[in-house]
């Protein structure tokens, strides 16, 4: 690996990283959206805030740029507040108009502005390390690495000192207000932080790309885990694997590191959609079948508990009476019976005590919903997993 | 003369300037364990969150003890209604009455060993001890309330606001909720709760305000929970039948 190669992953990586963390909690407050806006109506911010610094990495450009992307938000609310309109659609018309403004800046400035619209849109990692920052004539590094490294050094720092704030305020708002903790200024806070790290991505990354970074991680990690805290660190990883790994599939691929790094994370989310041990596709519809088998199990126990007479306990008759489409009976006998909850002499099937005393317990639990009794159920059976 | 816990004065709260509150004037003394009953829409839950601060008022002010709300945060719990939140958000029932305790920590400090006792204390009140390390999706919406009414505890205010607790709740849940309720009463707390279910008035509560936008009355249940204010309340006859 040439130091050029190294520099880029380590970029990736960053931008990763300070995507993942305000993305986290941008997806539990369901306002992935705004990150859309964010990012594309950031581009005014950045064409006039170059006009001005004549620096695409000038301080003063980013913090101009991120108060565009506040001034998204604020309009944003500002147009849903009148009630006339859903959130959505006002993103649909906060966000287009300002991007048109940028785009109408850079092709009337084309001349002096060395930016284009294909780079802001996708952005390009492979130039960023032959912009060096020199410090007294040293070579320092990459100045994109310096830019996103400071933004991610706030970033975390930010994090760790209102974690507790940001938890509350995004769980219960209104529980937030009450203790004291402003959730306007909390998510103003959010909404900067996300507004910087979108401008310190926005060169490597371009605009459409740095919405998926910030939101495909922290979307897949959700399905894994049911702890914040886990949930940051996984989003965190799957950014960084899917920085590295994308730079190697467009280094394989010679193409865009910035789709090859957002291929990347769809792929990751789809895999993790479908196998994630308990919210994928796949164990839901795993659970959904066991649970149908289960109702099926119990109505069958349930209707030996109340028939003494012999006929109604006819393996025959099972058959005919309980009339199951998508269950066939031999599957619910045979569960039976591997539980040991019923015999069957002579074609006529009996309850065990085992099986009666489940019976009663679930019938117990179904009618008045106290938990505590069937807790040891819980571990083999799904249908009482809430 | 009893201490005056809440008093309200002039206080009128808007949404897009329509008036969902006009004009209330309440006190409520200390010690009661009281109802905030009205039709929906009379602005109940409004009235709950202009004290708290959460919703601005376009007129009027609201004292806790005397002095504002901000200054006497510490005195106050809040249960907002279980339908405020997002139940699938990754947390445990543990960390959730934990949060009751962020408010006497203040910003950034962290909460430690102290408030993970307290919390595990209120648990254990409400029975919910059992499933402190569930994910809180898990739980049902019994369960949830309690883990709502454990935050309250855990903040050990003066002046307890529910909104809605037993909506949606099994009848043991009910009853656990009011035998706490009743309990912080006899501490000596303040409890106001908004409530649906005017059969369980009489037996639940000693206090009651009827509210539909403007205060129709407050005071003892015995004294003013009749057929009368019902109707003013509702506009339709109503007939409740008072066990005396």
């Amino acid at each position: 690996m040439s130091s050029a190669q190294i520099e880029i992953q380590l970029i990736a990586s960053l931008v990763a990283i300070a995507c993942a963390i305000p993305g986290t909690f941008l997806v539990l407050r369901k306002m992935a959206m705004i990150s859309d806006a964010i990012s594309h109506s950031i581009l005014p911010g950045i064409v006039i805030g170059f006009f001005i610094t004549h620096d695409l990495n000038s301080p003063i450009l980013i913090l101009l740029a991120a108060l565009t992307g506040i001034i998204t938000v604020i309009l944003v609310e500002y147009i849903q507040k009148t009630g006339l309109v859903k959130e959505d659609t006002a993103i649909g018309l906060v966000f287009p108009a300002l991007f048109s403004i940028g785009v109408i800046l850079i092709a009337k400035n084309a001349n002096d502005v060395h930016l284009d619209v294909d780079a802001v849109l996708l952005g390009e990692l492979a130039f960023a390390p032959f912009d060096r920052l020199m410090i007294s004539g040293v070579d320092v590094g990459p100045k994109s690495l310096w830019i996103i490294g400071s933004i991610l050094l706030i970033t975390v720092s930010l994090l760790f000192a209102f974690f507790k704030e940001l938890k509350v305020s995004t769980f219960d708002k209104g529980l937030a207000a009450s203790l004291g903790f402003s959730p306007a200024i909390i998510h103003y806070g959010l909404m900067s932080v996300s507004s910087i790290t979108t401008v310190g991505a926005f060169d490597a990354v371009g605009a459409i790309l740095v919405v998926a970074l910030m939101i495909a991680p922290a979307a897949t990690a959700y399905l894994l885990t049911t702890d914040l805290k886990k949930m940051l660190g996984l989003a965190i990883g799957f950014g960084m694997f899917s920085a590295i790994a994308g730079y190697w599939v467009a280094h394989w691929l010679d193409a865009s590191i910035a789709g090859s790094i957002t291929t990347v994370l769809g792929l990751l989310f789809f895999l993790v959609y479908l196998f994630a041990p308990s919210k994928g596709v796949i164990a839901v519809l795993y659970k959904e079948k066991q649970q149908r088998i289960e109702v099926s199990l119990l109505t069958f126990l349930l209707h030996l508990k109340n028939h003494n007479e012999e006929v109604e306990r006819h393996v025959n008759h099972l058959n005919e009476h309980i009339n199951w489409q998508k269950v066939r009976s031999k599957t619910v006998l045979e569960l039976a019976l591997k539980n040991n909850m019923i015999i069957i002499n002579d074609s006529i099937v009996s309850l065990t005590e085992k099986g009666d005393e489940f019976t009663s317990l679930a019938i117990d639990y179904i009618i008045t919903n106290e938990d505590s009794q069937i807790e040891g159920m819980k571990d083999d059976f799904f249908l009482f997993r809430g | 003369m009893e201490k005056i816990a809440v008093k309200i004065d002039d206080l009128t709260v808007a949404y897009n300037y329509k008036p969902v509150l006009w004009d209330i004037d309440l006190e409520i003394p200390e010690g009661v364990l009281m109802a905030i009953v009205g039709p929906n829409g009379a602005g109940k839950s409004t009235l709950i969150k202009s004290i708290l601060g959460i919703l601005k008022p376009i007129a009027g002010s609201v004292s806790i003890y005397g002095k504002s709300y901000e200054k006497q945060r510490s005195l106050v719990a809040y249960v907002p209604q279980k339908g405020s939140v997002d139940w699938d958000f990754p947390t445990t029932a543990l960390d959730v009455v934990m949060m009751g305790t962020y408010g006497s920590l203040g910003w950034i400090k962290r909460p430690r060993q102290k408030e993970k006792k307290a919390a595990l204390e209120a648990l254990e009140k409400v029975g919910m001890l059992p499933f402190k390390n569930r994910q809180i999706s898990q739980l049902s919406g019994g369960q949830q309330q309690r883990i709502f009414l454990a935050r309250a505890l855990v903040q050990n205010a003066s002046i307890y606001f529910m909104d809605e607790p037993f909506q949606g709740v099994d009848a043991t849940t009910e009853i656990a909720i009011i035998n706490i309720l009743k309990e912080l009463r006899k501490a000596g707390k303040t409890v106001i709760v908004v409530h649906h279910d005017l059969q369980t008035v009489p037996e639940y509560f000693d206090w009651v305000t009827f509210l539909n936008v403007k205060k129709i009355a407050t005071g003892p249940v015995k004294d003013i929970f009749n057929d009368d204010n019902l109707t003013k309340t509702y506009g339709i006859n109503y007939k409740v039948s008072i066990q005396e």
